[in-house]
């Protein structure tokens, strides 16, 4: 039965106070909508049920919407290749020689380093897993930049593992579904990424604002970025491991520094998730918990609280059960640190002689006078 | 006026239509593809529909709808969730508020009303964002994406132009 047709049907409402009541029940919702968001936090139950069956129906709409621009784009990168193939080689020779050159002296700092470390016992940060995706939907608006990758819970990523392109770092994952995940870019207004200059060790909050270019805030120390400088990550925080490259910084119009994002210099198509947790986690959890307890009696219970002067030991008495107990766990948990120098240096010994002579080293090539 | 005369409209065709024209248009843009090396622009288009369902007649129906699609923009694009839904009623406000002023003119007029819209809707997202992230988007970007968007007029004529007159009680 239509509604007109039933009991409602001679009811008349003035349609233009009625309109003005659904809007203004509509903002009221969407306000409700946006306090209660929380998207850009790292806690993975932030991220919702509802985005995450979005994302599980967008990503392989999104794979059918751009598989005509691919397969164009591979297209003409295969008609490009033929016809540019000569100047290409010309190209890669260039490079090539340049890149024999950074062989020779990526070679011998290597050693060096090897070495420092073994004499420091410096505890290097293991390798980090990462798997490669897709991106099949991007988004480029002023209040959200972020991408859709094909890669998700089923291969082990998690809310806030880093995401590089081929270049340098893009972004961090802020949602996951079963096989998707959702990157939010280092431009996007919400992503705040801890940063430090490369050059002068300075720290720095990498904060996007919508543009290509997101800002350096929180600079300080006298002079502590130029023009050209190289940024890269910083490691604070334990969300994003040290070192990834970011890109160069510049000066934007109103004098305040900016940075020109490495990942900019070619399309992002493919992206690598590291599988990255917190370093101090991996390396000192268990073994920190891995050692005997010490007993319950760790004084003397004949001891008043009052007269704090120890009881003089009788002799022939065994020594004190709390110096025993306290003292049998401390090697367990200073030992893992200490291990890893000393395999290394079973692998190379160069504590136990000196360090065998190097052959000559090359001469002009091997000692760029840039070390950027 | 009996009902009958009044032929009232039928909802799915000016509300649901546009609706879901909209939805694929933006999932269209969405793809990662790149031409002579610059990405392709984002325009908010369910600002057209938005525009032009306030102009044809109130409707109780039409803010939900309008929600639903900033919902939906906000889900797709990864945006904090109702930014768009706020931002494009805001819009929807505007027009309906000055409704009996705009209906009649002429289409560069309406054109300029239109962008007007945009940019009213444009600066609410902006204000909006700025609260919630505590941060300000670079106004340069936001410029961009109100100029995508404003192209866009033509639809908003289009559908305009199909149901201003099909309801006689909004004439």
């Amino acid at each position: 039965m239509a509604f007109r047709e039933g009991p409602f049907g001679d009811l008349k409402v003035p349609l233009t106070w009625t309109a003005a009541v659904a809007l203004i029940v509509a903002v009221v919702v969407a306000v409700a909508l946006l306090l209660a968001d929380r998207r850009e936090t790292v806690q993975s139950q932030a991220y919702g049920v509802t985005r995450q069956a979005v994302d599980t129906v967008a990503a392989p709409v999104g794979g059918w919407v751009s598989a005509p621009g691919r397969w164009g784009g591979q297209f003409v990168g295969y008609v490009k290749s033929y016809f540019f193939v000569a100047s290409e080689n010309r190209r890669l020779k260039t490079e090539l020689a340049q890149a024999r050159q950074w062989q020779d002296t990526a070679r011998k700092e290597q050693d060096l380093n090897d070495r420092f470390r073994v004499l420091l016992g410096l505890k290097v940060d293991p390798p980090i897993p990462m798997v490669s995706a897709r991106v099949v939907t991007e988004s480029r608006g002023p209040f959200a930049n972020t991408r859709l990758a094909d890669a998700g819970g089923d291969l082990k990523v998690v809310v806030g593992n880093p995401v590089m392109s081929e270049n340098g770092l893009i972004g961090r994952v802020v949602g996951v579904s079963s096989h998707v995940s959702r990157v939010l870019l280092l431009t996007d207004v919400e992503s705040k990424t801890p940063v430090m200059i490369d050059r002068t060790n300075a720290r720095a909050i990498l904060t996007g604002d919508g543009g290509p270019n997101p800002k350096l805030a929180y600079l300080r120390g006298r002079e502590p970025v130029k023009a050209g400088d190289r940024i890269v990550t910083s490691g604070d925080g334990g969300v994003i491991p040290r070192g990834l490259p970011v890109g160069v910084a510049v000066q934007g119009l109103g004098g305040e520094w900016r940075v020109s994002l490495d990942s900019d210099r070619a399309p992002i198509d493919y992206v690598r998730i590291l599988l990255f947790s917190d370093f101090s986690q991996v390396a000192a959890s268990k073994s920190l918990s891995a050692g005997p307890m010490p007993p319950v009696t760790t004084e003397d219970p004949q001891g008043s609280i009052i007269n704090t002067t120890p009881p003089a030991p009788k002799p022939g008495a065994p020594a004190a059960p709390a110096t025993t107990a306290t003292a049998t766990p401390t090697p367990a948990v200073a030992k893992p640190p200490a291990a890893k120098p000393a395999a290394a240096g079973a692998a190379k010994p160069p504590l136990a002689k000196p360090p065998p002579a190097k052959p000559a080293p090359k001469p002009a090539a091997a000692t760029p006078g840039d070390h950027r | 006026m009996s009902l009958q005369a009044a032929r009232p409209l039928n909802p799915w065709r000016w509300l649901g239509v546009p609706l879901l024209l909209c939805i694929g248009a933006t999932i269209l843009l969405s793809a990662p593809i790149r031409i002579f090396g610059q990405q392709l622009p984002e325009p908010v288009f369910p600002m057209a529909p938005v525009f032009a369902w306030a102009l044809i007649r109130p409707s109780i129906i039409a803010p939900f709808a309008i929600l639903a699609m900033g919902l939906f923009l906000d889900f797709f694009w990864g945006g904090p969730m109702g930014l768009w839904g706020l931002s494009l009623l805001t819009g929807y406000a505007v027009v309906l508020s000055g409704r009996s002023m705009l209906t009649g003119q002429s289409r560069l007029m309406m054109w300029i009303w239109y962008v007007g819209a945009c940019a009213v809707t444009m600066l609410a997202g902006f204000l909006f964002i700025m609260l919630d992230a505590k941060s300000t988007p670079n106004l340069i970007a936001v410029f961009w994406q109100l100029l995508a968007t404003a192209i866009l007029y033509p639809f908003a004529h289009r559908l305009v132009d199909r149901f201003e007159d099909a309801d006689v009680r909004f004439r």
